[in-house]
């Protein structure tokens, strides 16, 4: 199915967000995420499903102010 | 420095961002003295090269409050912290609802709810807020504990806008620990926060974008104790004019 990660359009066949973070490459520890918009804890990653068009983002630490 | 239950030897507070290099940044840490940094949350690259930045700040055994930067409405600032709580394992936001891009001026409305929805959720928040009363008022009834009016605009430089309004909210707010956020160009910005009586002061680019940063970080650090020092000293008033420091009594007739 085709989501939409970090803007950018990626084709992916793992069934859950769990999956599909290894299967874009996303293996980091220090990552948190969000799905259409809203928080996904770690804790639910394997048990959300994805689904075509979705917008995920993955997010890590970064400099701030 | 009390802030919520965490007893903070500095009052110094230092943003990450913008440093020539992770050298100069975690060298610059070092010699601020800072105990709290802030740090930001972003999109992260297949590769990992967020987690980097996330271990050279363990390594400095610093407390991080992480920030809602860039979010424009509840909903973003409010998964955002989320998302922060997790990674970096601490329920501390300094939270920013901001109205304005270009002047990045915080949206007060926005930030109230936003802090209303995260502290019942358990959140401590450190609220990017202006300096007016009613505002910090609405804040601390959402449950916030500490307050941190701006300055000036972010990443200005231009000091203290308006500190008569700094004077007003901690006469209006005297237990409440004030924290001023943004604006900060010079040492003397700094030190001028501190006699004012603000507890503390938190700035980046002043030191980030500095000629010598590290140089910088040990400056600021010396003007807001030296700040906080006269703050408690006492200042003496003000007169409109001069007032003889010599005795006059004695002087001689000379003319």
């Amino acid at each position: 199915m085709k989501i939409i990660v970090n803007a950018e359009p990626h084709e992916v066949s793992a069934p859950t967000l769990h999956a599909a973070l290894a299967e874009l490459g996303f293996t980091g520890p220090a990552i948190a995420t969000a799905l259409n918009g809203d928080f996904i804890p770690r804790t639910a990653r394997d048990t959300t499903r994805l689904t075509d068009g979705d917008r995920l983002e993955v997010l890590a630490p970064m400099q701030g102010g | 420095m009390q802030l919520y239950d965490q007893q903070i030897p500095s009052r110094l507070l230092l943003g990450t961002a913008q440093y020539p290099s992770p050298a100069i940044l975690q060298y610059a840490i070092r010699e601020s003295g800072a105990g709290i940094v802030t740090v930001s949350l972003r999109r992260e690259a297949a590769d990992g090269s967020g987690s980097g930045f996330w271990d050279t700040l363990r390594d400095l055994n610093v407390r991080v409050l992480p920030n809602t930067a860039g979010c424009h409405s509840v909903k973003e600032a409010v998964t955002t912290a989320h998302m922060a709580r997790e990674v970096f394992g601490t329920d501390w936001i300094k939270l920013e609802v901001i109205g304005h891009a270009d002047t990045l001026q915080p949206d007060v409305f926005g930030l109230v709810e936003a802090a209303r929805v995260l502290s019942a959720d358990g959140f401590k928040v450190f609220p990017y807020t202006t300096d007016d009363l009613v505002v910090g008022e609405r804040l601390l009834e959402a449950g916030c504990e500490v307050l941190m009016p701006w300055g000036a605009p972010i990443g200005s430089g231009r000091g203290l806008q308006n500190p008569d309004a700094l004077r007003s909210m901690r006469a209006h707010f005297p237990g409440v620990p004030l924290i001023v956020d943004a604006g900060i160009g010079r040492p003397s910005d700094a030190a001028q926060a501190m006699e004012l009586g603000m507890d503390a002061v938190l700035l980046n680019t002043a030191v980030a974008k500095a000629g010598d940063p590290v140089g910088m970080a040990r400056a600021m650090a010396m003007a807001i104790e030296a700040g906080r020092q006269g703050f408690n000293a006492d200042p003496m008033d003000r007169r409109d004019l001069a007032a003889p420091s010599t005795p006059v009594l004695g002087l001689a007739e000379l003319a």
